[in-house]
C-alpha cells in the first residue's frame, strides 16, 4: 500500500500502465529527482501539489506519492491557480498533455501566462492523442496521418513556445524526454521561478508517434548558442527556429525566456492575504443600505 | 395610507434605478416595508427602463402592477404603462419632454440646463417633486440624497428643493411606527450570507442576473475579508473554486443558466472527487440566450439533474432576501459538512429585486468541516459508516492528499476493478442517507396563510413572495419547499394532510416543481404557470386563483 512516510520515497502502489519505452517514464523520473533535490534544498515535500488533466500524461499523479489533484481534461491550470490562491506556501506543478493544454484547455494556458500565476505547467507533448489511440492534436505536424485524418491533418501545428511568449509567460522552456538530466534541471528551474513557468516537453509516443530518432538528430541545447534568456526578441527568434512541422531544422531545447514580474497571487492577495478568523461585521454595510 | 406603488420610467441612462433607490430609501426611513421591482432590457443606452417601488405598512415581498404615482422622464413611460395606472394616478413628468393632460408637469430638463448641471439631476428634481406631491418631509429627502450622492449632494439637494416647491400636495403619506431596515437585493443577501458562512473566495464570470454578487463582493472585499476573482470563463471559475476547496478555502461561484451549463463537467467531478463547492444559479429566461435581463424559473430540473453520473448534491431555493441570506450561509456549510456540491437557485426576480431585510447574523454559524485527527495514515476517501471521510489539506505534514475525478481507492489512487468501484459508489450513497437525516432536523419547508385550509398553493423561489399575499388574501394555505434536493417529501406530505386541492404556481412553461412532486408521488390538481419572462404579482395570482376556487 501507499507509503505514509512521505520523506522516504515517492513511489505509490499503483501499477504503471504506460507503454514500455514511453517517454512519460522520463518525465516521472525527472520530476521525482527534481522534487527530491528541492526537498534537500529546503522545499518541504508536503508542500508540493501535482495537478493533472486527462490522458496518458495524467497517470503521473497516481505514480508519485505526493499531494495531487487528478482533474478533468484541459482544466489543470485553473485548478492549480485555485490551489495557489488558497495556500501560497504550496508549490503547484501542473501536468498536461498537448491535447489537454493546446486543444481542450488553450484558454486557461493563455490566461495563466497572462496573469503570471505562480504555478508550473509541464506539457507532455507527444503531439498526438495517445490514450484515445492516435488522432491529431494542435501540435501534430502538417499532414499527420492519424486515425481521424487518414489523408493527413488539414491543419498546421501551433508553436506553443511562440504562443507562450506572445502571452507574456515569464518562464518559457522546451525540454526533451530523451534527455533526462537536462529535463530535470529545467523542471527545477521552473519550480523555483516566481511566476508562471512553462515547459513544453517533447515526449515521443512509442505506440502512435515514435519520433525519438527525429528528435535525437535535431535537438540541441540553447545554452550552446549563448542565448540570453532575458532577451525577449531573441527568444522569439529562437522559438520560431522550428515550427513543429519542418524536418530540415534544428530544434533548440532549454530556457527561451525568463523575466521577473509580480505574480497574480501576490497582486490578488497582497502581502497579508486573507486574514484567518477575522470577526466579520456587517454593520457598516447594512447601515449604508438604509 | 396602507400602501403605495410608484413607477419610475425613462430611457436606459436616465438613472431610473438610482431614482427608484432613493424613493425606496425615503419610504423605508418612514418605516414602510419596501419592495422594488426592476425592469430593463439588455441595452446600455436608450430602450425603456422602469422600476416599481411598492411601500406598505404590512410586510411585503412582491410588487403590484396598480400604480398610484408615475414619475415619467419620457412620454413612453406613460404610453407603455397606461394599463397599470390607477384611475386617480398622479403623474409627475418632465414637461420639456412631452405634455400630459394633467398631473404635475415640471420643466426638469430646463431646470437642469439653467443650472448648468447634467440631465441626470432630473432624478433629484423628480424626487423633490414626489416629496412635495406626497407630503413627505423635505429633510428626509435631504438625508437620503446625502447618504446616496456623496460629493454631488449639494447640487442635488438644491435640485430636489426646486422640484419640491413646484409640486402641489395631492396625497398625504404618513410616517409609520415601524423601524427602518437595510434595503438589500437578493444578490446582496446571498453575498453577505455566504461571507458569514465562512466564504474566502467568490469566483465568477459576469452574467446577468448573477453579476451583482460579483460587483457587491468586489466593492466590499476588504471589509468582508474575502477575495473576488474574475477568471477567463465559467469553466475556469468552477475549477478555480474546486482548487481553492482542495486547499481548504471555502469558495463560491455564481452564474446563470448558460454559464452553469459550462460548469457542469466540473460539477460532476466535484461529485466523484467529493469537493465542497457552492454554486449560485440565478435563472433567466432560456433556452439559449433567451431574455437575458428578465426572469423565469426554468432551470429547476436542470439544476436537480445537472452532471453526468449519479452523485449527491444539495439544492435549495430562497424566496426573499432573508431566506437568501440564511440559505447562502447554510449551503456553503452543508457543502463542507458533506463534501458535496450545493446549488442555491435564484432568478432575476429574487436576485435583482430589493427587499426590506430583516435577517440576523446571530442565526448563522460558520460550521467547521470534519477534519483529519492526524493519526495514522491519511486516506482522503476513508470508508466510514456515514460516508464522510475526514478532510486534510495539502501542506499538512504526514498527510498525502490525493483528490481525483477518477474512480479511486481510499487513498485516491485510480482503480477500475469492479469491487472497488462499487465500494466507493456505496460510500458516496451512504452520504445521501446522512444528508437526509440531517435535513430532517432543518426547516426544509415553509408554510404561510391559513394553515388549516383544504386549498393549498405550492410555490418555490421568487414566486413565493406574490403567492404569500394571494394566500393570505384568499385565506388559503401556501407550501414552499425551501430545499429541492434532497426533496423534502417527508415534510411536504405532512403539510398536505387535510389538503384536497393543491395548486402549483411557478414561472415556467411546463410546471417543473409539479413534475418533481409527481416523481415523489404527489399530484397537483391545478397549475398556474406564467412564462412571459415577468414575475407574478399578488393581484394577478388572486384573479387566477378565484377562477379555480369558485
Amino acid at each position: 500500500m501507499q507509503n505514509s512516510e512521505i520523506n522516504h520515497n515517492l513511489n505509490t502502489s499503483s501499477l504503471k500502465t504506460w507503454c514500455p519505452g514511453c517517454s512519460n517514464f522520463s518525465i516521472e523520473t525527472a520530476v521525482k529527482n527534481a522534487v527530491q533535490e528541492l526537498s534537500r534544498e529546503g522545499f518541504p515535500k508536503e508542500n508540493f501539489v501535482l495537478v493533472s488533466g486527462i490522458g496518458c500524461h495524467a497517470k503521473i499523479v497516481d505514480y508519485i506519492n505526493l499531494n495531487s489533484f487528478y482533474s478533468i481534461h484541459g482544466r489543470v491550470l485553473p485548478v492549480a491557480t485555485g490551489i495557489k490562491l488558497a495556500n501560497r506556501d504550496l508549490k503547484i506543478i501542473g501536468f498536461q498533455g498537448d491535447g489537454d493544454a493546446y486543444n481542450e484547455g488553450m484558454e486557461h494556458l493563455i490566461f495563466a501566462a497572462k496573469r503570471n500565476s505562480d504555478i508550473t505547467a509541464i506539457i507532455h507533448n507527444n503531439r498526438t492523442f495517445a490514450l484515445t489511440t492516435g488522432q491529431f492534436t494542435a501540435t501534430s505536424p502538417k499532414k499527420f496521418e492519424g486515425k481521424s485524418t487518414p489523408k493527413g491533418t488539414p491543419e498546421e501545428p501551433l508553436n506553443p513556445i511562440e504562443l507562450m511568449l506572445a502571452s507574456r509567460a515569464t518562464f518559457v522552456a522546451r525540454a526533451y524526454g530523451g534527455k533526462l538530466d537536462h529535463l530535470k534541471e529545467i523542471i527545477k528551474k521552473a519550480i523555483k521561478h516566481k511566476g508562471f513557468s512553462f515547459i513544453d516537453v517533447l515526449q515521443p509516443c512509442v505506440s502512435f508517434f515514435d519520433n525519438y530518432e527525429f528528435y535525437n538528430e535535431r535537438v540541441y541545447d540553447l545554452e550552446s548558442d549563448k542565448h540570453d534568456t532575458k532577451d525577449y526578441e531573441s527568444a522569439l527568434v529562437k522559438a520560431r527556429a522550428w515550427d513543429y512541422s519542418s524536418e530540415d531544422k534544428k530544434i533548440p531545447i532549454g530556457v527561451f525566456y525568463q523575466a521577473e514580474k509580480p505574480s497574480y497571487e501576490k497582486i490578488i492577495l497582497g502581502d497579508e492575504g486573507i486574514k484567518k478568523e477575522k470577526e466579520i461585521s456587517l454593520e457598516k454595510i447594512l447601515q449604508e443600505k438604509i | 395610507m396602507q400602501e403605495i406603488s410608484i413607477l419610475v420610467g425613462g430611457k436606459a441612462g436616465d438613472g431610473v434605478k438610482q431614482s427608484a433607490n432613493s424613493i425606496a430609501r425615503a419610504f423605508n426611513r418612514m418605516g414602510y416595508s419596501v419592495f422594488v421591482y426592476e425592469d430593463y432590457p439588455s441595452i446600455i443606452r436608450g430602450g425603456h427602463n422602469f422600476s416599481i417601488i411598492r411601500a406598505s405598512q404590512k410586510r411585503i415581498k412582491s410588487h403590484q402592477n396598480q400604480i398610484d404615482i408615475v414619475v415619467a422622464f419620457n412620454r413612453e413611460t406613460i404610453d407603455l404603462h397606461k394599463e397599470k395606472m390607477k384611475d386617480d394616478v398622479v403623474v409627475i413628468f418632465d414637461s420639456n419632454e412631452f405634455l400630459y393632460k394633467d398631473g404635475i408637469g415640471i420643466e426638469m430638463t430646463k431646470i437642469a440646463q439653467e443650472n448648468k448641471l447634467p440631465l441626470i439631476v432630473r432624478n433629484s428634481v423628480a424626487l423633490g417633486a414626489l416629496a412635495g406631491a406626497a407630503g413627505i418631509n423635505f429633510s428626509l429627502i435631504k438625508d437620503v440624497i446625502k447618504s446616496t450622492l456623496g460629493d454631488k449632494q449639494e447640487e442635488n439637494i438644491k435640485m430636489a428643493a426646486v422640484g419640491c416647491k413646484m409640486a402641489k400636495k395631492v396625497i398625504a403619506v404618513q410616517k409609520t411606527k415601524n423601524s427602518q431596515k437595510p434595503l438589500l437585493t437578493g444578490n446582496e443577501a446571498i453575498a453577505l450570507g455566504a461571507v458569514l458562512g465562512g466564504l474566502k473566495f467568490y469566483i465568477a464570470y459576469p452574467m446577468t442576473p448573477a453579476t451583482s454578487i460579483l460587483h457587491f463582493l468586489a466593492q466590499n472585499q476588504d471589509e468582508l475579508n474575502i477575495k473576488t476573482i474574475q477568471p477567463e470563463n465559467e469553466i475556469s471559475a468552477v475549477l478555480m473554486a474546486e482548487g481553492c476547496a482542495y486547499a481548504g478555502a471555502k469558495s463560491m461561484i455564481g452564474t446563470s443558466g448558460g454559464g452553469f451549463a459550462l460548469m457542469i463537467e466540473a460539477l460532476s467531478m466535484a461529485g466523484q472527487a467529493e469537493i465542497p463547492v457552492m454554486f449560485v444559479l440565478s435563472q433567466r429566461p432560456a433556452p439559449g440566450t433567451g431574455v437575458p435581463t428578465y426572469s423565469m424559473q426554468g432551470d429547476l430540473l436542470f439544476a436537480l439533474n445537472a452532471g453526468h453520473g449519479d452523485f449527491e448534491k444539495i439544492v435549495a431555493a430562497p424566496a426573499d432576501a432573508d431566506q437568501a441570506f440564511y440559505l447562502s450561509a447554510k449551503l456553503l456549510n452543508l457543502a463542507w459538512k458533506f463534501q458535496v456540491p450545493t446549488i442555491l437557485l435564484s432568478d432575476k426576480h429574487l436576485s435583482e429585486s430589493t427587499f426590506s431585510f430583516q435577517g440576523s447574523k446571530k442565526r448563522i454559524k460558520n460550521e467547521s468541516a470534519l477534519l483529519w485527527n492526524k493519526r495514522g495514515v491519511y486516506k482522503r476517501y476513508l470508508q466510514t459508516k456515514n460516508g464522510i471521510s475526514p478532510l486534510a489539506f495539502a501542506g499538512e505534514k504526514n498527510a498525502i492528499v490525493k483528490s481525483t475525478s477518477y474512480a479511486h481507492d481510499e487513498y485516491g489512487l485510480t482503480v477500475e476493478k469492479s469491487e472497488m468501484v462499487v465500494k466507493m459508489i456505496d460510500k458516496r450513497l451512504r452520504k445521501k442517507e446522512t444528508i437526509i437525516k440531517e435535513m430532517k432536523k432543518e426547516k426544509v419547508v415553509e408554510v404561510y396563510g391559513n394553515k388549516k385550509s383544504e386549498n393549498a398553493l405550492v410555490a418555490w423561489g421568487s414566486s413565493v413572495g406574490a403567492a404569500i399575499e394571494a394566500a393570505q388574501n384568499l385565506n388559503i394555505k401556501l407550501i414552499q419547499p425551501i430545499y429541492l434536493e434532497p426533496f423534502p417529501v417527508w415534510a411536504i406530505e405532512k403539510e398536505l394532510r387535510g389538503v384536497k386541492n393543491l395548486i402549483n404556481i411557478e414561472t415556467n412553461v411546463c410546471g417543473q416543481l409539479a413534475r418533481v412532486l409527481r416523481q415523489n408521488g404527489i399530484e397537483t390538481n391545478h397549475k398556474i404557470l406564467k412564462y412571459d419572462a415577468r414575475p407574478f404579482t399578488p393581484l394577478e395570482l388572486e384573479e387566477q386563483l378565484c377562477k379555480i376556487l369558485k
